[in-house]
């Protein structure tokens, strides 16, 4: 079992601290907003950092990851849209058919044609008049189904099956496009394959907003259904009523007016309904934190992760001792992916809703970096904790840089133009605390604020 | 034959002139990319928002000017601030250096730690940009906004088809020529040229032989900032200025640089033009094009577009990958100025 140096132990209980602080300013119901999305960032974090810190390959496609999940976030739990299925099915099936054996043609022409420019005649004709073809059904089929009712549906919709399994299948979906990217682009140098990862990543996105009839586009899809319950019923329950009541009962029986009595509850309900649902989402993540978490350490002190530094460290030295520098490179790579896939459910099981145009590389794929460095790569727990310090100085910056221009500009008039100007950009300002911080722990401490730790054997 | 020419007409006024123009505009880019790369050796995801920084400068110019009821009659007042930009940007680079990467290169860092700065260093700029000028799109161009109106062309030839010729894209087309004549005369012919494509071929053989480092990086800095404002500039003047767009601008920008070679400046022109040929003929419609060309026997129905417009950035990154794969050295050998 691991044991955490003391250092460790601090960053931990600032973590902590800093929600009970936001708590008691905030409010609790803000903290757990927070809290919320600091988890899902350290497993993004943590995915890119199994990539990164562990075997130093580089992977700046979280974005087109997290939409991936996304989208398996859409296709398990959305219920079936059997119209579409009719209008459609036939014409994907075909197209899909058509693809496949054109790809075994290609596949086989590779294989027996041994002339290279033989090959590449042969192949590009196939290929050409092959797209020609499946285009035709594709085209037919995608036009009926997103006629379907395009107002509500126009899309072939999903599983109907609990949210829940999607976090799996994320991961599987993010591991297969990794699979892929890997296949083509791993050999690259490191900043060519930054370059190319983001690029593929953009790719995916555009696809997922302009192939409606798979993932609605730029519609959206809302209104999945959530793992916990929802805060009307819950305000509706027995058993709900009666923990808020036993849980307040100090506060309650010092009221004794029935109808004041009856309306402080009320709130109290609403309220806690709102924190309830938040927290069984907390848990529930931090379940999936944690359990990626002790893997991942796992993992990293097997021998496996023994060999993956030294991948890192050395990669010729690990191939001369007979590793296959090439193979646990798209191993680590598609392992990475699938822990953001995962993450990028679980993004979109929070918010409920499906927004592919909301995927920008920015807000996630650079801020997820500088979660990494500032956290301090190659090490999870370090991971953890840049993607918690991170998301919430990204979500503090405001109120913070409200207050330091209120601050700085005391002496101006309330109408003073630049004032007025400032206090309209303090949405800005984030971008200009990411970068002097990313550029500050690069400068001063290049390993990240809890390091890897160096072990000697 | 009318129809021959009708054909014509319409290629050039969808795609020639379009792609020109927005070829001129990405091998700006990339060929700025490119001398960072060559020289500095890493690949700098800030260039996008020098670019906008440089855009916005000169956008923050024009208006003085105007406001001043300073003009140049039928030609956008922006040239005329245009000079005030670039300083601007070549002082941003020169900050950006001294502040935040001279310190790496001093450290012999690898080319992975420069980009991250570099990210660190776009987001910074990013933010100052969005403080000074917001997210607001804005429209910048003034003067008069056609040289050739597509009315005017049909009466004049009495043709179908009408070719318009929007003065932005005149200018962009003039001021490239003459930025790349400028820069390829100067890396070939002077002696600091000469010295930065020494150091960009070998460092330890140009430090031997007395070529001063910090010369040469400075220079490059300076190069890169006109680049790169004048680039920007010519981008926000063609289509209109929108400080979020320069980010995504930057893929495109590398796209090019890759293409072409990363490293050789011939590569990234070459390559801008490539990237912005093949984005705009991917995805238009050729159909009008096919109606006067075919016989009306065999008349296309649909609209005979390889990809809908949706995936226009994604065809710069299908070819960068392609080329990656094909030829990692992109269509001229890189790595040498």
């Amino acid at each position: 079992m691991m044991k955490f140096e003391r250092y460790e132990w601090l960053a931990i209980s600032i973590m902590i601290s800093l929600f009970i602080f936001v708590g008691f300013i905030q409010g609790w119901s803000v903290s757990l907003v927070i809290l919320n999305m600091c988890i899902i960032s350290a497993i993004m974090t943590m995915g890119v950092n199994i990539s990164w810190g562990y075997a130093g390959v580089i992977n700046f496609g979280v974005m087109g990851f997290l939409a991936m999940g996304g989208l398996a976030a859409v296709l398990v739990s959305y219920p079936p849209i059997a119209e579409s299925w009719q209008v459609g099915g036939r014409g994907l099936g075909i197209s899909f058919a058509l693809l496949v054996v054109l790809v075994i043609a290609v596949m086989y022409i590779n294989k027996t044609v041994i002339q290279k420019r033989n090959r590449y005649i042969l192949n590009s004709l196939i290929i050409f008049f092959g797209i020609l073809i499946i285009r035709h059904y594709y085209l037919n089929a995608t036009n009926n189904i997103e006629d379907v009712n395009p107002a509500i549906a126009g899309f072939l919709g999903g599983l109907g099956l609990p949210i829940i399994f999607s976090w799996i299948v994320g991961g599987l979906f993010a591991a297969g496009v990794a699979f892929v990217i890997g296949k083509v682009a791993l050999g690259l140098r490191s900043d060519y394959l930054a370059i190319v990862t983001l690029g593929i990543s953009e790719i995916v996105v555009s696809v997922l907003k302009h192939e409606e009839w798979l993932s609605r586009g730029v519609k959206n899809v809302i209104g999945l259904k959530r793992p916990v319950p929802y805060e009307i019923d819950l305000q509706n329950a027995d058993w709900f009523i009666n923990l808020v009541t036993y849980l307040n009962s100090s506060k309650l029986n010092n009221i004794i007016d029935v109808s004041d009595r009856q309306q402080v509850l009320n709130n109290l309900i609403i309220d806690g309904s709102g924190i309830f649902v938040k927290l069984s989402y907390a848990i529930l993540f931090l379940i999936v934190m944690l359990i990626i978490f002790y893997f991942a350490n796992k993992a990293q002190l097997s021998p496996w992760g023994r060999m993956m530094r030294a991948i890192r460290d050395n990669e010729t030295a690990a191939n001369a001792m007979g590793k296959d520098v090439v193979k646990q490179h798209l191993i680590i790579f598609v392992i990475g992916a699938a822990i953001v896939g995962v993450a990028g459910a679980m993004l979109v099981t929070l918010d409920g809703l499906f927004t592919p145009s909301g995927y920008r590389p920015l807000r996630f794929t650079f801020i997820i970096w500088i979660m990494v460095i500032v956290g301090g790569s190659g090490n999870n727990l370090g991971a953890i904790f840049g993607g918690f310090v991170i998301w919430f100085s990204w979500i503090e910056a405001a109120p913070l840089t409200t207050f330091i221009i209120n601050q700085l500009t005391v002496a101006l008039e309330p109408t003073n133009a630049l004032k007025l100007h400032l206090l309209d950009s303090v949405p800005y300002f984030r971008y200009l605390f990411m970068g002097l911080i990313l550029l500050l722990i690069l400068r001063y401490r290049p390993k990240g604020i809890i390091p890897e730790k160096v072990r000697h054997s | 034959m009318i129809d021959f020419l009708n054909s014509i007409i319409v290629l050039l006024n969808f795609i020639i002139i379009p792609g020109i123009s927005y070829g001129s505009q990405l091998a700006l880019g990339a060929l700025g990319v490119t001398f960072v790369y060559a020289i500095l050796r890493f690949a700098n995801f800030a260039h996008g928002e020098i670019m906008s920084f440089g855009a916005m400068i000169t956008i923050l110019f024009t208006w003085f000017f105007q406001s001043q009821n300073i003009g140049l009659g039928i030609l956008p007042t922006a040239l005329l601030a245009l000079p005030i930009g670039i300083i601007a940007t070549i002082i941003l680079c020169i900050i950006s250096d001294k502040f935040v990467f001279q310190y790496y290169r001093y450290q012999k860092s690898v080319p992975v730690v420069l980009a991250m700065v570099s990210i660190g260093v776009m987001f910074v700029i990013n933010a100052i940009i969005r403080i000074i000028i917001g997210t607001e799109t804005i429209k910048f161009s003034d003067g008069q906004k056609f040289i050739m109106k597509a009315k005017q062309f049909k009466v004049m030839t009495g043709l179908n088809e009408g070719l318009a010729l929007k003065s932005s894209q005149v200018i962009t087309i003039l001021i490239t020529i003459l930025l790349l004549t400028f820069t390829f005369w100067f890396l070939q012919k002077t002696k600091t040229g000469k010295s930065m494509r020494a150091f960009s071929d070998n460092e330890d053989l140009a430090l031997l032989s007395g070529i001063n480092p910090d010369r040469v990086v400075f220079t490059t800095w300076i190069i890169v900032g006109v680049l790169a404002c004048v680039a920007g500039t010519l981008y926000g003047l063609d289509k209109s200025y929108k400080p979020i767009i320069y980010l995504n601008l930057v893929l495109p920008i590398f796209a090019s640089a890759i293409v072409g070679g990363i490293g050789s400046p011939f590569g990234a022109v070459v390559g801008g033009y490539v990237i912005a040929f093949s984005e705009i003929m991917v995805t238009y419609a050729y159909k009008k094009f096919f109606v006067y060309l075919l016989p009306s026997s065999i008349e296309p129905t649909g609209l005979v577009q390889l990809l809908s417009t949706d995936y226009k950035f994604a065809v710069s990154f299908s070819i960068l990958v392609i080329v990656l794969l094909i030829r990692p050295s992109g269509i001229f050998k890189g790595k040498v100025l």
